[in-house]
């Protein structure tokens, strides 16, 4: 209700932007479920030498293919190695392709779609239209392409899924650069004589990151689920490096026999995703200045 | 209670919004009552509640997070608070009808204007379409459009032609009572005159009484018989308007008069109101307006004012006219 | 106070739009005198606001000359035109999007000092930003909250603020108390007023209400259709206004009063585009008196009175 807005809310305790943000993520459950499973995610990838009982590359044919027991909590797989632990060890690379892919799009991205949206004209038909190219082909047959290239490994799988994923950061963030721009704002930081570097560090991209956040945040998940994707098809991580992915990969031989295998590496992408997704949803509400209460 | 010879009498009627756990008292114990044929100038700050309360007589609060806590609100002797929404909705448009003020905003893109208010006109009255269509072209005529203009939409209207079509839309259906919320705020000012006027004309014609919704006292004074002065969910001063403007009482009108520049008078320096108008999560003890007020005794601060006649229908809560 | 500060020449600024060419401004001259409030009225489109944005150069100006101090701020390259900026200011309209939500009110006021590279401690910067708060009204206290928790008039104040915070000379007022309610109108107008007597200030006061621009202006143009049509002193225009725009503008303000009895003009039509309007006087169309003559040529700004310059071959 509009009519309530004007109030004299000026003697509220003092709070960053930040801590607005977070207390206003506080109240959303789903959200702070959401932050719970990737915090626990993070503690596991960065203590994943002391949690793991296994290293994961430790083979152990003669307990090949067991089911879960005392010993081995998850099971084994074909070559007996500890599932538990390669699960552990796998959510680094996990988080970490997540991250950095999404790093590398939010970044080239959001440059690119700044720029873009602020100068308009000839600068941004040209960026866009690269963006349409590259949005025109599929993006898991782009990072194909991209890995067949470069050939596997880690980091280009990271490259690879960042890539097919810029065209969709540079979209929202001229988008929203566009409606700030002719924002007042900007009009009266011209007016006193800022520069154009400066207005586009300290009033647009400030003002467009909740978006961002919010995509990226979504991203990360599917970015998970590419570079899972990959592996899944022998392009990403190679063996015996373990990655969720390509661990789904190696089980589906023997799905029938011992679902574990794969049930338990698409159980943690699975709940992965959903974390980082409700997370998402969380910030999107938190993130706006004017939606208070 | 003289509820036969009015059209409209709102009692005690108090309206809150619940928002992260304040209750915000959008209106508060509000009376008022509007004659047959009569308009009334419903003044009032942003904030002050004045669109709530008229939401309230529609029967629109959003519920949650708006409730009426208390109050009843007679329109031809009955009470609209006790009625079903179906009754409601027979209600709204036939005998109640709304003129917004963002004329931008509140008609549909994507629908000829012809159409628009020959719907209101079918929804309200059993006739066939092309009778329904043949209304709104005479209703366009009767508000100075073209009745060639009615396949028309709204974007090919300036705002001014838009607000003449709300204006056609809410007299479709001949209501007894039209309620314009701040109908010509957003138009320019050679327009509003004669959006204002076209109203000022229509209302004689059909006889209508209305309630206009404004925050300038200038329009108040050009098309209205009675004015209600709103402050923090309440009416303060209540009066003819002849009584009010000549001889206002309430110190919070006086307080807007003087805030307000006089084209024929030069001064230096306007008078204001000290302050801002509470908060309405947390309004203040007594009456709403003894922080702010140049004239407030000890007791404003303790008890509520009652309403008071100081002269024939010219009412005033405070103290100073106890 | 006889000496001119600003001199506006034949000033225009074209928008390209798909439809054509939009006149925004067309041929605008004026001079403000130091210490001057000079309004400029008109309705919604008639180029006002583009006027103001023009003549800081926040728009380039199509043609014409703005001249400052006796010296073409047109012709001024980048760096000339930021040292400029330190004298001429603007508050705008709209204190919501007028203030960046992610900055705190020092940061918003500190932001033309640190551009501009005036203090080079902290300490000097901080203090200056409170000096500037306790100038235009708010409270210390209010030094680290962020716009969005405060009311419309708390906001126009910091937009003041930000204004004032380089000692400018002269503010374009874009319409600052158009989004206030009439309590707090009466604050900020009042708050203006002192300003410009403490320091001196230049004022061009953009708005479309009439009755505010008459108390706080000593001369006042009338625009329409980005061309003036009568320019004269506040009273002078209030009292005889020629022009029959301005008649019936005038006539068209709703008065807070009873009793008073008024000539009213309703003009006819609305306001046209002002993408290639017709030659001749744009008035024409909505005009009571007009004249064949009057769509043949554009009238200039004559001066038919003592300082009283109208635009209509009527006259």
């Amino acid at each position: 209700m509009s009519e309530s807005k004007v109030s004299n809310k000026s003697n509220v305790k003092r709070q960053t932007q930040l801590g607005e943000v977070w207390t206003r993520l506080k109240k959303n459950k789903l959200a702070m479920t959401g932050v719970l499973i990737i915090i626990i995610m993070a503690i596991i990838a960065i203590f994943a030498d002391f949690i793991a009982p296994y290293d994961y590359a430790e083979q152990n044919l003669s307990s090949s293919l067991q089911f879960p027991s005392k010993s081995h909590i998850f099971g084994t797989d074909e070559f007996g190695r500890d599932i538990f632990s390669r699960l552990i060890f796998g959510s680094r690379i996990s988080l970490a392709v997540g991250f950095i892919a999404v790093g590398i799009a939010v970044i080239i991205g959001g440059i690119l779609g700044s720029v873009a949206g602020f100068y308009g004209g000839v600068i941004d038909n040209f960026i866009m239209r690269c963006m349409d190219v590259l949005l025109s082909i599929p993006p898991i047959l782009l990072s194909i392409a991209i890995l067949a290239a470069l050939g596997p490994g880690l980091m280009n799988l990271m490259i690879a899924t960042g890539i097919s994923a810029i065209p969709g950061y540079a979209r929202i963030v001229r988008a929203s650069v566009l409606s700030i721009k002719e924002q007042e704002f900007v009009e009266a930081a011209r007016a006193v004589g800022s520069t154009d570097i400066r207005i586009i560090i300290k009033h647009i991209i400030p003002n467009c990151l909740a978006p961002l956040m919010v995509q990226a945040t979504l991203g990360m998940a599917s970015a998970i689920l590419t570079a899972a994707g990959l592996s899944f098809i022998g392009l990403g991580i190679q063996p015996p490096t373990p990655e969720w992915g390509a661990m789904l990969s190696g089980g589906r031989g023997f799905i029938r026999d011992y679902p574990y295998i794969t049930f338990f590496p698409g159980l943690a992408i699975a709940m992965t995703i959903f974390g980082l997704n409700v997370l998402g949803d969380g910030l999107r509400d938190a993130l706006d200045p004017k939606l208070k209460n | 209670m003289n509820d036969q010879k009015n059209l409209l009498s709102i009692k005690n009627l108090t309206i809150h919004y619940k928002t992260g756990g304040n209750i915000v008292h959008a209106v508060d114990n509000l009376d008022l009552d509007l004659g047959h044929g009569e308009t009334l100038g419903f003044v009032g700050e942003t904030g002050a509640g004045k669109t709530t309360t008229a939401l309230g007589i529609m029967g629109l609060i959003p519920n949650p997070p708006g409730k009426i806590i208390n109050g009843q609100v007679f329109f031809k002797g009955e009470d609209l608070l006790k009625k079903k929404h179906k009754e409601m909705r027979s209600i709204r448009g036939k005998e109640i009808a709304m003129i917004f003020q963002d004329p931008m905003t509140s008609l549909d893109p994507v629908m000829n204007v012809g159409d628009q208010i020959a719907e209101m006109i079918r929804i309200h009255e059993q006739i066939t379409k092309d009778k329904a269509l043949e209304k709104a072209e005479v209703m366009l005529e009767t508000v100075g459009i073209r009745k060639d203009r009615s396949k028309d939409y709204p974007h090919q209207f300036s705002g001014g032609m838009k607000q003449r079509v709300g204006i056609a839309i809410a007299l479709a259906c001949n209501p007894k009572l039209i309620i314009a919320d701040e109908p010509t705020t957003a138009l320019d000012v050679t327009i509003q005159a004669q959006v204002l006027e076209l109203m000022k004309s229509l209302k004689e014609k059909y006889d209508t009484s209305m309630i206009l919704i404004t925050h300038d006292l200038g329009i108040v004074a050009e098309i209205c018989d009675k004015v209600a002065i709103m402050y923090a969910g309440n009416v303060v001063e209540y009066s003819d308007k002849n009584s009010l403007y000549l001889n206002p009482l309430h110190p919070y009108t006086n307080g807007l008069f003087q805030s307000i520049p006089d084209i024929e008078k030069d001064v230096d320096k306007l008078n204001t109101i000290k302050g801002l108008a509470p908060d309405p999560t947390n309004l203040p003890k007594g009456c709403t307006f003894h922080p702010r007020c140049p004239k407030a005794l000890p007791v404003c601060s303790e008890k509520k004012p009652d309403n008071v006649m100081v002269e024939p229908n010219h009412y005033v809560k405070c103290f100073l006219y106890n | 106070m006889e000496e001119n500060l600003l001199e506006v020449k034949n000033l225009k600024k074209y928008f390209k739009t798909k439809k054509g060419l939009l006149y925004a401004v067309d041929d605008l001259n004026f001079t403000i005198k130091k210490g001057e409030t000079l309004g400029l009225v008109g309705e919604s489109g008639c180029g006002k606001s583009t006027a103001g944005r023009a003549i800081l150069r926040l728009h380039e100006p199509t043609s014409g000359h703005v001249i400052y101090e006796g010296k073409d701020i047109t012709k001024y390259n980048s760096s000339e035109l930021k040292n400029i900026r330190k004298k001429m200011q603007i508050v705008f309209q709209d204190p919501y999007s007028s203030l960046n939500p992610r900055l705190s009110v020092s940061e918003i006021i500190a932001e033309p000092l640190y551009v501009n590279k005036i203090y080079k401690s902290k300490i000097e910067n901080e203090n200056r930003i409170r000096e500037v708060m306790d100038i235009v009204g708010l409270e210390e206290r209010l030094i680290n909250s962020y716009p969005h928790e405060l009311d419309g008039g708390r906001r126009q104040r910091i937009g003041i603020a930000r204004a004032i915070s380089l000692q400018p000379e002269f503010i374009v007022m874009d319409e600052p108390v158009s989004a206030l309610d009439v309590c707090i109108q009466a604050q900020i107008l009042n708050l203006m007023n002192e300003l410009q007597e403490k320091f001196g200030l230049t004022y061009l006061f953009i708005s479309h209400n009439l009755s505010v621009v008459k108390h706080v202006s000593d001369r006042i143009a009338v625009m329409y259709l980005g061309r003036i049509v009568e320019l004269a002193e506040s009273d002078k225009i209030f009292k005889k206004p020629l022009h029959p725009y301005t008649q019936a503008l005038l006539s068209a303000i709703p008065i807070p009063k009873v009793n008073i009895s008024r000539e009213k003009i309703i003009l006819e039509g609305d306001v046209p585009s002002p993408i290639n309007p017709p030659p001749g006087c744009r008035f024409y169309g909505r005009c009571r008196f007009r004249q064949n003559e009057c769509k043949k040529e554009i009238p200039e700004l004559r001066e038919i009175d003592e300082n009283h310059f109208v635009a209509c071959r009527l006259l």
